[in-house]
């Protein structure tokens, strides 16, 4: 047993709003800069729909993450011998089109303009060239478009789901969405480190957070292909890949990172996990549909004895330990398992994992009368606008079951807290509802405070980063001890233009 | 006479001088910039069609000037039978003609698209120029001095193994067509702009991945606690550690220090 710490995270779905918030803290702190503009380490996509940068999940277009090939793991894009030979030109590479060209508009004109008959007007003007554009796609350019025919329609998830489903999900007053908020997932076996050739993108040994080191980066941009979720990103001012760092000087100073900090429905937890290194390969070798159950099985129980004596045996501090045992992740995903990873098919181990929504019919119309839906209640998994078939595709990679058992608990504690608050269901049915969905009471009132009114301390459980140890992640201090001064600073955006 | 000496006996040794230690320096000091800056994100259909047949052509020619430097016996055996000298005619013309056609696409699409425009710098312009320059005058050697397979280790080997032995003979050379001589002094420049240009990614080819995991995990508080430990116990074994990465301590680099699954 090689137990290792991860700071992982959970988002529930249920409660975001789509609101953006979280995608703008990220920009304004860390993709405000030449070459990055189009960059969002953290975006939100309406679902069902294409995404960012567009039909991202479809890996035969990207050739993003891990396939099984004689039963071992290998990356779908490259591989050593492959890498080499495509080093001068990556063939699954996206391009600026696949996001967007990002603009400014000239504010100027609408100040310097000569007196006309016709208003001024500032135009639109391209980030990168500095030249007027002709603004054909946008982040989020898809948002709330749920039914369209060009996004919606060509989300992928939609495959395997009947001819009756899809027209019902598009059906005019009919139509469902929710919000896919996306951050990097921090994973335990990342394409984007797998396919590096240079060796600069590596993981955080202490607290797993994955990163792009900026001085060993050749700019081959091999892991923007590895990456299934595409979540490395090309600055293409300073031949440099870059991605989410999940903020962690943020982290070391004892906040949450900004994104989780700033989001309005708080829908975002994060905590440590302790999980087994020894047991990443045999799980990756797994089929599709167990994926979910065996992934679980990495992630260890912090309360276990035998598991505090290897971890403290590898180095991780108690208070670390303690923190694991805190974790709302882990409650989330391992105790009450009802957070899934995003496309676990893509064999990279997210470490970020999701609430999946509740779509229930709550009202139907019959015979010009609103009718609210209080009958079928015990079927409404199978009968929920978003098709059982469409969130497996998402998140259990096609595993309804395994899903099917988290729906039911979010089921059931909604109904259990009706009983206890409204009262107008019957207790007979709340008691069935717990029972087929294999919890107790207890679990029940657990789950309702964690998602509808934890604290700010509960969502987020953050480990002691021990400030006066950060340094020692970047200079060796027994190095550092020798030399005096400030050194020489240097320019990091003097590259390109 | 002069002119040749200057220009074919010491420049030589300025470019190769400016070469090392200039790279060196920059490898030192600023590891950050020790790559070519790819537009292939901005523009990738076109770059296809340049930098594919340029790559694999070039570095297919550079690898034949290298051999022909290093074993001219072997290539002067080779080509002792007439229809292997006329095999490797072919396949150099081939490849010549390739990276030109190659350099030429990237050149157009470099200056045909406003995107790639705003990422190019002067020094990009200029290496261009003297690349197109390297590779019109190696082609048009190939094409209209036959045999060159066979002259060049009579002729440019020796001139190149007397430079690198510090005892320059511009005679091998000097008499050459002036094509050819402009071939040969282009070469020399190529060597003193590589290090202040994007030619740098040259020698950043990526090697270790080929005998590395594919999963990387940098540890910083466990090395931390094992140097740590050592300085308390052994302080002079400590103190006369190399540290891990070679002298600057500045580059986030240092910290590549374990590798595992």
């Amino acid at each position: 047993m090689d137990v290792r710490a991860q700071v992982s995270m959970v988002f529930h779905l249920d409660k975001c709003i789509g609101c953006h918030t979280c995608s703008i803290a990220c920009k304004n702190i860390w993709t405000d800069r030449k070459g990055a503009e189009y960059m969002w380490w953290n975006n939100v996509e309406t679902k069902p729909g294409t995404g960012y940068p567009t039909l991202w999940e479809d890996q035969n277009k990207y050739k993003g993450g891990w396939v099984l090939k004689n039963g071992e793991p290998r990356l779908r894009a490259t591989d050593k011998l492959r890498g080499f030979a495509n080093i001068f030109f990556n063939p699954y590479l996206p391009s600026l089109d696949d996001y967007y060209e990002p603009w400014t508009y000239r504010y100027e004109d609408l100040f310097d303009a000569p007196e006309g008959d016709d208003q001024p007007t500032a135009r639109p003007i391209s980030l990168v060239t500095g030249q007027p554009v002709n603004i054909d796609a946008g982040p989020n350019w898809d948002d709330d478009l749920s039914g369209s025919p060009v996004y919606a329609e060509n989300d992928i998830n939609l495959e395997g789901l009947s001819a009756q489903e899809k027209e019902q999900l598009f059906e005019l007053e009919r139509i469902m969405f929710f919000y896919l908020p996306r951050i990097c997932n921090h994973c335990l076996n990342p394409g984007c480190i797998g396919a590096c050739p240079a060796g600069a993108v590596y993981k955080r040994g202490e607290d797993g957070i994955v990163l792009i080191s900026q001085e060993k980066c050749r700019g081959w941009r091999f892991c923007i292909s590895g990456c299934p979720y595409k979540k490395a990103y090309y600055n293409w001012n300073a031949g440099k890949s870059e991605k989410c760092i999940l903020c962690f000087p943020r982290l070391e100073s004892g906040w949450p990172p900004a994104c989780f900090h700033s989001c309005v429905g708080r829908i975002r937890y994060l905590g440590v996990v302790l999980y087994d290194a020894d047991q990443i390969h045999d799980t990756l070798k797994t089929r599709d549909e167990d994926l979910v159950e065996a992934h679980r099985r990495i992630i260890l129980d912090p309360f276990d004895p035998n598991v505090i004596a290897a971890a403290r045996q590898n180095g991780i501090a108690d208070d670390w330990i303690e923190s694991a045992q805190k974790s709302p992740v882990y409650k989330f995903v391992k105790v009450w398992q009802i957070a899934f990873p995003l496309h676990i098919e893509f064999r990279t181990l997210p470490m970020l994992f999701y609430v999946p929504p509740l779509t229930p019919v709550v009202a139907n119309v019959k015979g010009g009368n609103f009718d609210v839906v209080q009958d079928d209640i015990l079927n409404s998994i199978d009968n929920a606008r978003a098709p059982i078939r469409y969130l497996a595709n998402m998140f259990s990679a096609g595993n309804e079951e395994v899903l099917k058992r988290g729906l039911r608990k979010m089921y059931a504690v909604r109904y259990y807290m009706r009983l206890k608050t409204v009262g107008d269901v019957s207790e007979a049915m709340v008691t069935q509802m717990l029972r087929s969905a294999n919890m107790t009471a207890e679990e029940a009132e657990d789950i309702y405070r964690m998602t509808t009114i934890p604290t700010f301390q509960e969502r987020f459980i953050i480990p002691p980063y021990t400030r006066e140890y950060t340094a020692e992640l970047f200079e060796h201090p027994y190095d550092y001890k020798a030399r005096t001064g400030f050194g020489v600073r240097k320019s990091f955006t003097r590259r390109g233009a | 006479m002069v002119t040749d000496l200057v220009l074919l006996g010491i420049f030589p040794y300025v470019a190769i001088a400016l070469a090392i230690i200039v790279a060196l320096y920059r490898r030192h000091s600023d590891q950050y910039t020790y790559s070519s800056l790819s537009s292939q994100f901005l523009e990738s259909n076109k770059l296809f069609f340049g930098s594919v047949p340029w790559h694999y052509g070039i570095v297919t020619i550079l690898i034949g000037h290298i051999i022909g430097f290093l074993i001219p016996r072997g290539v002067m055996a080779w080509n002792g039978v007439p229809l292997r000298l006329y095999i490797l005619e072919v396949v150099a013309l081939t490849l010549g003609l390739m990276s030109l056609f190659g350099l030429v696409v990237l050149i157009i699409r470099r200056m045909s698209d406003a995107r790639v425009m705003a990422v190019t710098s002067k020094m990009d312009v200029l290496l261009l120029l003297l690349l197109i320059l390297q590779a019109f005058t190696g082609v048009y050697t190939a094409m209209f001095y036959r045999w060159g397979t066979a002259w060049y280790v009579s002729a440019a080997a020796p001139y190149l193994w007397s430079i690198v032995l510090f005892s320059p003979k511009v005679g091998y050379v000097a008499q050459l067509p002036i094509m050819t001589k402009i071939h040969i002094i282009n070469a020399w420049a190529l060597f003193a702009i590589f290090p202040f240009s994007r030619l740098i990614h040259l020698v950043s080819l990526p090697i270790g991945y080929l005998t590395r995991q594919y999963q990387v995990v940098w540890w910083n508080r466990r090395d931390f606690q094992a140097q740590y430990e050592l300085a308390k116990s052994n302080p002079t074994a400590y103190s006369k550690q190399v540290t891990p990465m070679g002298v600057n301590v500045n580059t986030l680099g240092k910290g590549y220090r374990s590798i595992s699954g």
